[in-house]
């Protein structure tokens, strides 16, 4: 029965358009389980290319190193879900873009590495944008202290991280912890997309 | 004045206190800082001017790189 309720949860989410800003270590594992989840189309914007430092964390393979990665994430999130829409902008995301490309999106993930990039999409959002869900990832750095990763709300702003370990030549990002706060994202994502999601049996 | 700081309920000896006040209290030290009043931005520069009085809402938000 589990099948069925997946299914129809995959049909509902069909219908939803998330934007994802930045396709690193929290946007590529966060676009893979909204397309697997089912959201119908991500809207995803980065800059950079696949290089082999990224592989410990993103969702990239080692035959696309040197890629772009907006290229590259669309590829594998087609081959996981075909169904699932992608718009892949290659480009490095300033407040118009930000405004463009996202006012229309049912969410916005918010998945860039620096903290002055995470400063300008939350101003951009809240002011430009006014009462747009916006998820973003604070504070994943390092291992272990998996209590500390929380979600915390503040009207249309979700935060996931724990909100202080940033990242330094000590203090590396690494797949589990980053992996984590990513499918928290995901997971919020989800949790807003479902609000009103009625199961044709209940 | 009695604030709801972060969710947690804060006393101040002040009866109001600038944004650039409240965070110097508090050792917010940091530059990458989020804040919001009763639900609205209130960006950078306005720091020095933004009033938070009793029974004010106050979300701070420390950014910190890494991603």
């Amino acid at each position: 029965m589990s099948f069925a309720r997946a299914a129809e949860i995959s049909a509902y989410l069909k219908k939803y358009t998330v934007g994802i800003a930045g396709c690193g270590g929290l946007g590529s594992n966060c676009a893979v389980a909204l397309a697997r989840a089912g959201v119908g189309k991500l809207v995803i914007a980065d800059y950079d290319i696949v290089t082999n430092h990224n592989l410990n964390r993103q969702y990239y393979f080692h035959d696309q190193i040197g890629r772009l990665k907006v290229h590259a994430l669309r590829e594998n999130i087609q081959r996981i879900n075909p169904d699932v829409s992608v718009k892949a902008f290659d480009l490095k995301l300033c407040t118009s873009d930000i405004v463009d490309l996202y006012s229309k999106c049912d969410v916005i993930v918010e998945a860039f590495d620096k903290a002055e990039m995470k400063y300008m999409i939350i101003e951009t959002v809240l002011s430009r944008i006014p009462g747009k869900p916006l998820v973003v990832g604070v504070g994943m750095a390092g291992w272990g202290s998996t209590n500390l990763l929380h979600s915390r709300y503040s009207e249309n702003l979700i935060i996931c991280g724990d909100e202080t370990s940033e990242v330094s030549d000590s203090l590396p990002v690494l797949a589990p912890r980053v992996g984590i706060v990513a499918h928290m994202q995901a997971n919020e994502v989800l949790n807003i997309l479902l609000k009103e999601f009625k199961p044709v049996d209940e | 004045m009695k604030i709801n700081l972060n969710n947690k309920s804060e006393s101040f000896e002040k009866e109001q206190l600038t944004i650039t006040e409240l965070l110097a209290l508090k050792n917010y030290t940091f530059k990458m800082l989020v804040v919001k009043i009763n639900g609205e931005l209130v960006r950078r520069h306005e720091f020095d001017k933004a009033i938070v009085r009793d029974g004010d809402d106050v979300m701070v938000l420390h950014l910190v790189t890494g991603g």
